[in-house]
């Protein structure tokens, strides 16, 4: 009976130690975020989003950042894109259980866990220097390709393996090719899950700093870039930079920069979440 | 021609396909050319048993101990902070909350992992090194247990996520049986799911390694940039990624012995995190057999 | 003695006589009503079988007296149960120690993903028994009680799951005849079995009723009459007919029993 009341008690202890846990961390992440606003809001108005950087911290601005995200982030949907969802639908509807698919399974699941400074070093010899892209947008646009491609691949994967086997029989019943029935049954059918795969993937690329470092991205860029060949910054790179720097001038432009940035993240993350439920919803 | 198209469309696809391949080729190709080169010019031993890492002073020292040490201490605090709380997180949300519950909080867990890490180094720099100097007198404005603070909360939705989705995968009938016993949540929680779903906590602990080894920005920006064979975690010390970058910021020449320093410290990095991956995907696929 | 006192005593006394009672149960999820009203009585020693078709409520009834709809989602009871005369649901009762009380056997075998020995004495160690002498003992005894012992005195280490389906469905009964409930709750414990284990499983069910009260809910009316002294026919979450099993299914009362036991509908 004793042994019992105890057992009980430990129950509950447990019971609050969890919600405890769970709470701790996004306590944090509002404590931080609260601090951030603090240190940053009153910073951001139009001229900090339009200014080009500066040496002094209250004339500075992010557009040339910004923009460089900007184009980085598109080019880097371009190339990954294609490859990636060509490459998942190969994977999941025509591979046959041998060999090569077990090394492009175990291949792919490796990739996904390497550190995304490795892909720097990658990108840093291979683009910039052998294809003597230089530290380009088109260099840094195939690193970030590179690196959320088996993100891609895993998503878009886990969408049409979600599509019902029946959907499949119908559309070969009727006669339709392989090629058929992906493009006009389960890329559609699909479309959804892909949609959120991809923006995830795309908001990973957005927050990265260190690959771009890495291949030479700069923190110090006088003009927004105008072509792929141009030289560039992107907006957490601007921000490692301004936290580096000593006055205080700069620590309230990197939180401003930090609100934007996360601002960014936290509304791809939303629309990937949105789609998803939507999506959801329709095969259940 | 209809055959012939689908045979060209096949094969493209399967293109794309290999071009995974060639992408872990060409990281290896490139880790391994480079530092054979630096190895050429640094003998290995020196570079496994030298306790300085001093590439960039004219006194030059070649050993990775000291880069080594400031990863794992860096990692080891993440690690030691985010298991105990990812897995507590797990328990709760599978066992103990009600479904409305752990329907909301897991997204919201996972933005944790969301924030750029950027963005983490910012925090442990401003915020969590101040408020802990209040507690220890003399900690530096760079150190790892900061650091490594920080970057255990970015990966404890990792742990949690995947561990709850294994608890989850546990089959009911299991649950039932243990409550027909007459255990109580926690007897059931610790004697039987966990147990249960061990394969698929260890895979998420191990993810959440080689997450923490591989991470740069956080150790960049709040542990500091001075290579040391230290287990204090009050001191600024140097970790693998950070020294990466540090020279990437730098005017180094391409075919200099420092620009393939940071290689042959890639490669390190890239041996630990792929044996990490390796172990983590073959006992994925094993667990996977267990509930087919 | 006073008069209140008197009839109180008498009361109880008529409870006894009873090992499980319903009182007019009702049952919720969320907006469907699983249980409309039902009241029965039980008595000890006995094996009782609960029939009829699919979703007619008789296995969310079962699991009303060890209290396993407690966890499931939307989950509403009105009315009481009763065992030993006192009320289950009573705030102050402890559902684990409830449920050390009442044993329950599932529909598919589910042993934990432990060995053999671990399996049976998990009752007990999870009440902080330690000895090991007792733990074995107890195993041992557990294990002979439902005839697995000689198939597995040597691979006690092993894992449950290693068993086949039938004997995996005898560890479970005898990690359940672990603990000494004084009664055991079944929920179609054979439907997942072949026929030669399932004959074994019954004939367990006919030596275990000296010690124990069982119910048992079946899907067939061949094990129901077979093993059982008294039937529950139950349908659309009502109770139809409650009586012996002889009587149920030789001369029942109500037409929809006789329609149901006569293969018309189910």
């Amino acid at each position: 009976m004793n042994n019992i009341r105890k057992n009980r008690l430990k129950d509950q202890a447990f019971k609050i130690w969890g919600i405890f846990c769970t709470l701790l961390g996004l306590v944090l992440l509002a404590v931080f975020i609260g601090n951030i606003l603090v240190d940053g809001i009153m910073r951001i108005d139009w001229e900090f989003v339009m200014n080009l950087p500066s040496r002094k911290p209250e004339k500075a601005g992010i557009y040339t950042a910004l923009m460089g995200s900007i184009w980085v982030l598109l080019l880097t949907t371009l190339i990954a894109l294609p490859v990636g969802i060509a490459a998942a639908i190969y994977l999941e509807e025509y591979s046959k259980k041998n060999k090569l698919s077990t090394i492009l399974e175990v291949n792919i699941s490796n990739l996904a866990g390497v550190p995304s400074i490795i892909y720097g070093l990658l990108g840093l010899e291979v683009f910039v220097r052998i294809l003597e892209m230089g530290a380009s947008v088109l260099a840094g646009s195939f690193t970030l390709a590179l690196l959320i491609l088996p993100i891609v691949i895993v998503s878009t994967r886990e969408a049409l393996k979600a599509v019902p086997k029946s959907i499949r029989d119908a559309s070969f019943a009727m006669g339709a090719s392989k090629w058929q029935t992906v493009y006009h049954q389960l890329l559609p059918a699909s479309f959804g899950g892909i949609l959120t795969g991809i923006i995830l993937a795309l908001s990973r690329a957005v927050g990265e700093t260190a690959p771009l470092i890495v291949i030479g991205a700069l923190a110090y860029v006088p003009f927004a870039p105008s072509s792929a060949m141009d030289e560039f910054s992107v907006l957490p790179i601007q921000i490692f930079n301004w936290i580096t720097r000593p006055q205080h001038g700069f620590v309230e432009n990197a939180a401003a920069a930090i609100i934007i940035l996360l601002l960014i993240t936290f509304v791809m993350n939303g629309i990937a979440v949105y789609f998803r439920n939507k999506w959801q919803k329709k095969f259940k | 021609m209809r055959k012939l198209k689908e045979l060209v469309i096949e094969r493209s696809l399967l293109l794309s396909a290999l071009i995974t391949i060639a992408v872990t080729v060409g990281i290896v190709l490139v880790l391994s050319i480079e530092a054979v080169n630096f190895f050429s010019e640094v003998s290995i031993i020196d570079f496994i048993t030298d306790p300085e890492w001093t590439p960039l002073f004219s006194d030059k020292h070649f050993g990775i101990l000291p880069l080594l040490s400031g990863t794992l201490l860096t990692s080891f605090i993440a690690i030691a902070f985010a298991v105990p709380v990812g897995l507590s997180i797990s328990i709760y949300l599978s066992e103990y909350a009600p479904k409305s519950f752990r329907r909301t909080i897991k997204p919201l867990l996972e933005l944790l992992a969301a924030v750029p890490t950027v963005v983490y180094g910012f925090f442990a720099l401003m915020v969590v090194t101040p408020f802990l100097q209040s507690f220890i007198p003399g900690m530096s404005s760079f150190n790892s247990l900061s650091a490594g603070l920080v970057m255990g909360i970015m990966i404890i939705p990792y742990i949690s996520s995947l561990s709850e989705d294994a608890l989850h995968a546990v089959p009911n009938s299991l649950r039932e049986a243990a409550y027909g016993m007459g255990s109580t949540r926690l007897q059931n929680s610790f004697r039987v799911m966990v147990p249960a779903a061990s394969s698929g906590i260890i895979v998420s602990i191990i993810l959440a390694i080689s997450r923490a080894i591989g991470e740069t920005m956080i150790v960049a920006i709040a542990a500091g940039q001075q290579p040391r064979l230290t287990f204090d975690p009050t001191v600024p010390v140097e970790t693998i990624t950070a020294y990466i970058v540090q020279v990437s910021l730098g005017d180094v020449q391409h075919d200099s012995l420092e620009y393939k320093t940071i290689f042959a410290a890639g490669i390190t990095l890239f041996v630990f995190t792929f044996l990490l991956n390796t172990i983590s995907y073959r006992i994925r696929k094993k667990f996977q057999e267990k509930y087919e | 003695m006073s008069k209140d006192k008197k009839e109180s005593v008498i009361e109880s006394s008529i409870k006894r006589k009873y090992k499980l009672q319903a009182n007019d149960v009702k049952v919720w999820y969320g907006d469907f009503m699983a249980i409309k009203g039902i009241s029965m009585d039980i008595k000890p020693n006995k094996v009782t079988a609960f029939i009829g078709p699919s979703g007619c409520g008789k296995s969310t009834f079962l699991r009303l007296f060890n209290r396993m709809n407690d966890y499931v989602d939307g989950f509403k009871m009105e009315g009481e149960i009763n065992i030993d005369g006192s009320n289950i649901n009573d705030k102050d009762i402890n559902v684990e120690l409830l449920r050390k009380q009442v044993g329950m056997v599932f529909q598919k075998p589910n042993p934990f993903p432990k060995s053999i020995f671990e399996n049976v004495a998990y009752g007990l160690k999870i009440q902080g028994l330690k000895d090991k002498a007792f733990l074995e003992e107890r195993v041992e005894s557990s294990l002979k009680q439902v005839a697995l012992w000689n198939e597995v005195k040597d691979d006690l280490n092993k894992s449950a799951l290693a068993l086949s389906g039938g004997q995996q469905q005898r560890l479970c009964i005898a990690r359940t005849l672990a603990v000494e409930p004084s009664i055991i709750l079944m929920d179609e414990p054979t439907s997942a079995l072949d026929p030669i284990s399932t004959a074994k499983i019954e004939e367990l069910i006919y030596k275990l009723k000296d010690k124990y009260t069982i119910v048992i809910v079946t899907h067939n009316m061949q094990q129901a009459s077979r093993i059982s002294d008294n039937t529950a026919f139950f349908y659309l979450g009502e109770l139809i007919e409650y009586d012996k099993t002889n009587k149920i299914f030789t001369n029942p009362e109500k037409e929809q029993t006789e329609n149901y036991i006569t293969g018309r509908f189910g």
